[in-house]
């Protein structure tokens, strides 16, 4: 839908009719004098404090870039290359903490300075002038927009993957040893992580072949009804699959909730703490835990 | 669709291989209990790998079938269920309980095993 | 994408409902739990048709809105209808003898529910799921 959008602003950017003759007038106006308007553009721009995350050199060949890109999208009306443009620039700025208003107000300082060369070209024919920005403006802001958009586009796709990262990461399921997984769960848990959480264990019980979980929820401070209820379905899922549940560090308001909701807790098996969660788990292993001298003191011969 | 069942020692295995009407469910519960008699088996194992739904009506014919082998003083087992299946399972509250689960066929046999050992040296419980 | 149409009129048609469902889920993009979570309640709601109305259909089809894309299934049916819409929605009950987990689960399953049901006119339940 994103490219619909992009679609139908590329086709309503088409000029119209009768502009074309002021719009190449214009065009070859910008060209003629790319040098000296660039290094004006680039000047106020670290005049303004913007983009002070980047050199003076990286500064001045972005520019050049979005100069010609920017009068190329004048000169034939169509936006696409300036969106392609907008959104690889967007992407390789964004990492270094570019922000959003410094990249509206550079372009917006672009408008103005070709502005202000367009007064000074044609101040003494004040009809053609206002007829020249009649047909400037209008492309100028639409251009202004395009790169915002992309901009901010381009950042809200760069959160999203990082928010989708840093959920991965928030909820490892750890194998300890064979068959036994283990799966610290810290912070809030929204109904969205809670899913995405069960998911991660069923596939890892199957993919590691686990017999017992351990699901250690003291770094999870307080959970709604609808959690609750999801931490019960995980659990039962679990078990379905073959693999037995153990939850951990349950704190006396979660408890609280737990039973609140009418959880049949006979069917949760609960452990005060992860460590005793995992002796446990060892037990239904089978494993038994004993120091290294016992077991060679115990070795017969 | 007929469910192949293979005998192996004391134990039979019925290897589901497609997608099943509830007729098929029903000829496979029927098929496993006369069997069970038949061979005096004890111990069963329903791999349900393939499925991709577990619906209400599969979820209670796999328990009747449970309850009906375990009259005939049999265990079963059913094995293969998908982490995919089993979320939609319990989202419909088609937990199963009573029902031993195992991951696999391996996961399936050591779960009989382990029950036979236990009823050879103990009482019986059936 | 046209819409997908599974008269419902024996167990074995419960089986193509679903499948046929699943498939359609794979190519609008859900992932493989939401489309499990889609044939699931299509099994249920076909389930429903045969146990209650002896016959009837699914309709799938894909959902294109602005912001978001999903799938809508209909099941529809000209049979006896629900007597009481609300009881039926509640857990455990149902008048076949069965566990009656249909509408409530199939409610759980998906992120639209929406039921049309009268005595004697028949019964058009009608569920979306969004995708993520």
């Amino acid at each position: 839908m994103r490219k619909n959008t992009e679609q139908s602003m590329a086709r309503s950017s088409s000029m119209t009719p009768g502009s074309g003759h002021l719009l190449s007038e214009l065009v070859s106006h910008l060209r003629e004098n790319s040098v000296m308007l660039r290094e004006e553009w680039a000047r106020r721009i670290t005049e303004a404090e913007l983009l002070m995350a980047m050199s003076q050199e990286e500064i001045f060949a972005e520019a050049t870039s979005v100069y010609d890109n920017y009068v190329e999208a004048l000169e034939t009306g169509t936006l696409e290359a300036l969106q392609a443009y907008a959104r690889n620039l967007s992407e390789r700025i964004i990492p270094r903490g570019v922000e959003t208003h410094e990249v509206v107000g550079i372009v917006l300082l672009l408008r103005d300075v070709l502005a202000r060369s367009l007064f000074a070209k044609y101040q003494g024919d004040f009809d053609k002038l206002n007829r020249i920005l009649d047909a400037y403006e209008p492309a100028a802001n639409r251009i202004a927009i395009t790169v915002a958009v992309g901009f901010v586009e381009q950042r809200e796709r760069t959160i999203r993957e990082q928010q989708e990262a840093i959920r991965e990461l928030s909820t490892p399921v750890l194998q300890v040893r064979e068959r036994l997984l283990i799966l610290p769960i810290i912070g809030l848990i929204d109904p969205h992580r809670a899913r995405q959480l069960t998911e991660q264990l069923l596939r890892g019980i199957r993919t590691n072949r686990a017999k017992v979980v351990v699901i250690d929820i003291t770094g999870v401070a307080a959970m709604d009804s609808h959690v609750a209820n999801h931490l019960v379905l995980t659990v039962e899922a679990s078990r379905l699959l073959g693999a037995t549940v153990i939850v951990t560090g349950l704190s006396p308001e979660i408890s609280q909730t737990l039973v609140n909701i009418g959880v049949d807790l006979s069917k949760m098996n609960t452990v005060g703490d992860l460590q005793g969660g995992i002796e446990e788990a060892e037990r239904l292993l089978g494993y038994r835990v004993v120091s290294i001298r016992d077991a060679v003191a115990a070795q017969p011969g | 669709m007929q469910v192949p069942i293979l005998k192996q020692g004391p134990y039979l295995i019925a290897s589901i291989q497609s997608a099943l009407s509830d007729a098929d469910l029903m000829q496979l519960r029927d098929a496993l209990v006369r069997k069970v008699s038949t061979f005096r088996s004890r111990g069963v194992i329903v791999d349900v790998t393939v499925l991709d739904v577990m619906d209400s009506f599969a979820s209670r014919t796999l328990n009747d079938l449970v309850h009906m082998i375990r009259l005939r003083g049999a265990d079963t087992v059913i094995v293969g269920i998908q982490p995919e299946v089993a979320f939609a399972m319990v989202q419909l509250g088609l937990t199963m309980e009573g029902v031993a689960t195992a991951l696999d066929l391996e996961e399936g046999l050591e779960f009989l095993d382990q029950k036979l050992k236990h009823k050879g040296t103990g009482p019986r419980d059936g | 994408m046209d819409e997908t149409r599974v008269p419902i009129l024996v167990d074995i048609d419960i089986v193509a409902a679903r499948q046929n469902g699943r498939a359609l889920a794979a190519q609008l993009g859900f992932s493989q739990t939401d489309s499990t979570l889609i044939a699931t309640a299509i099994s249920e709601l076909a389930r429903n048709i045969i146990l209650y109305a002896k016959q009837g259909e699914i309709i799938m089809k894909p959902l294109n809105h602005s912001e978001r894309c999903g799938i809508v299934v209909v099941a529809h049916d000209d049979g006896p209808g629900i007597l009481d819409v609300a009881r039926a929605m509640q857990m455990g009950y149902s008048t076949s003898g069965s566990l009656g987990l249909g509408l409530p689960g199939v409610n759980r399953l998906m992120d639209e529910f929406a039921i049309d049901s009268r005595p004697g006119s028949g019964t058009t339940v009608t569920v979306k799921k969004w995708r993520r």
